[in-house]
């Protein structure tokens, strides 16, 4: 599964003629449930063409972030705006894996297959890109299986597959390995890096820091559904600033934090205001 | 005693010769059904899953209006086909009353509700499970209804043997509708109805008989396809 196999088959997508929708812009955005705020005044740029990999424990806000920009919810205050040429049709760049893989009753192929009509793509057109990712994804003896006959791991993989055949300029990943055991965790980062040598832009929350480490160009922290830290995943591994991201680097648990009441002056220092 | 156990085996000598105007009743019953439970799905399964998926001011309403008409009398629609299709009505002139075609639509009228309903109580299951991926991938309002009615299918079977059930065993509306007219309207249900007055009980509980093993057979149909389903697809 080297990257170069998938320029070689033509799956390279559109770089060369700059983005289409990047970059994306977030200006104080803040998502509202039943007067429950679960993403704070998020203010932040997604632009190069590298892994943004989300960062952060449970009930972070990790998937409403990334739902936010696939644009299945909408923000309850401030704006998001796609900044590219083709903004207004922004949904077409995009594809989105779920951490819980959507299989249609069908077979894998007709799987891919659907994927593809949804985007209007010609049928002669989308046997040769299905065979194409059957092929890439290892998963062209389950061709005709069931999908939701094949393991998780394979259903993930089909569900990658599926989101990849689209050819996004961004591929939303939302914990896609979290149920997995390490051999197919592999094998789907290893499918996740040939996609980002392709030039998709990768955005994949995680609370596995060994995975972010692997994976990452660049790092949100979010906690309690605010964005502590964006940097350089060199820098944030190396040297964070905020001490949460601190606490949770050293594999500390961040529950506890949730026990008791902290001062302002030492919230406000944590970025909780 | 003896005559309720000369009555089972008369009906049963009856449903081994399988004489012609039994079967022509049986033949015209299943005819007028099936064609009704068609009619019904083509105009239900859509609706139930474009309910399932499309929000729209006045939603819940028609939600609730059509679950209260799965429990349509079947004399009332009888009675509001009949007026319609009788002489003076608006279809009058199409002189369809006491026809087998008038049984169908009467028919089709009482089980698109329950397929209707039927189907939008299953699909909006699977539409929860799908709603996002299918948002993500774009795909336009009829390729979802299409896909969701697909992937639906084998519970959608369930939905139309249970209309078709109804269909089979309803007597009220085709009684009214058809008239019950020997070798042109004369379906089982109406002729166990007329029979069973004359007092001719072979007849009657030979299509009893057979109307309960169609129902048997119906049933049966419909778990072994759900039981095949999940065992190949999940």
């Amino acid at each position: 599964m080297d990257s170069s196999t998938s320029s070689n088959i033509g799956l390279k997508q559109g770089q060369t003629e700059g983005h289409n929708i990047l970059p994306l812009k977030f200006d104080n955005v803040s998502y509202e449930v039943n007067g429950m705020r679960l993403i704070k005044e998020m203010s932040l740029t997604l632009s190069s063409v590298t892994s943004t990999i989300i960062l952060g424990p449970n009930g972070a806000g990790k998937s409403l972030l990334l739902r936010l920009c696939h644009g299945l919810i909408t923000p309850s205050d401030g704006t998001l705006t796609w900044q590219g040429p083709a903004n207004a049709n922004a949904g077409y760049y995009q594809a989105m894996v779920f951490q819980r893989p959507v299989m249609l009753r069908r077979s894998v192929t007709a799987n891919l297959h659907f994927g593809l009509r949804s985007r209007g793509i010609s049928r002669a057109k989308r046997d040769q890109i299905t065979d194409e990712m059957l092929q890439i994804t290892g998963l062209a003896r389950l061709a005709k299986s069931p999908a939701r006959s094949l393991s998780i791991g394979e259903q993930q993989r089909l569900a990658l597959a599926r989101a990849w055949s689209l050819k996004p300029e961004v591929l939303f990943l939302d914990e896609p390995t979290a149920n997995l055991d390490p051999a197919a965790t592999h094998s789907l980062e290893e499918i996740i890096n040939t996609i980002k040598s392709t030039g998709t832009k990768i955005v994949m929350s995680t609370h596995d820091l060994g995975q972010a480490k692997r994976l990452a160009d660049d790092v949100l922290f979010l906690y309690r559904g605010r964005l502590l830290e964006n940097a350089l995943a060199d820098k944030f591994f190396d040297e964070p600033q905020n001490d949460l991201a601190q606490a949770f680097l050293k594999g500390e648990l961040l529950w506890w934090h949730r026990q008791k009441l902290k001062p302002p002056s030492e919230l406000k220092h944590r970025g909780i205001k | 005693m003896s005559d309720f156990n000369e009555a089972f085996a008369a009906a049963f000598a009856l449903i081994l010769s399988f004489e012609s105007s039994l079967a022509e009743i049986v033949s015209l019953s299943l005819q007028i059904s099936l064609i009704a439970v068609l009619l019904a799905s083509l105009i239900g399964l859509p609706l139930g899953a474009a309910l399932a998926v499309f929000r729209f001011p006045g939603r819940t309403t028609l939600v609730v209006i059509l679950n209260a008409l799965m429990g349509l009398p079947p004399v009332v629609v009888g009675l509001i086909v009949y007026l319609i299709l009788s002489r003076s009505g608006p279809l009058g002139t199409l002189g369809l009353l006491f026809t087998p075609t008038a049984m169908i639509i009467a028919q089709a009228i009482l089980i698109t509700p329950i397929i209707a309903a039927l189907t939008r109580q299953s699909t909006e299951t699977l539409w929860n499970e799908y709603a996002e991926q299918f948002s993500s991938l774009g795909t336009p309002p009829r390729e979802t209804v299409i896909a969701l009615l697909w992937d639906n299918r084998f519970s959608l079977v369930t939905t139309i043997l249970a209309g078709f059930g109804r269909a089979s065993a309803e007597v009220g509306a085709v009684m009214i509708v058809g008239g019950n007219i020997d070798h042109v309207t004369r379906v089982m249900t109406t002729t166990i109805a007329l029979e069973t007055s004359k007092g001719n009980l072979a007849l009657a509980l030979g299509l009893g008989v057979i109307l309960l093993c169609l129902a048997l057979g119906v049933n049966a149909a419909a778990f072994l396809i759900n039981e095949a389903a999940i065992k190949r697809h999940g």
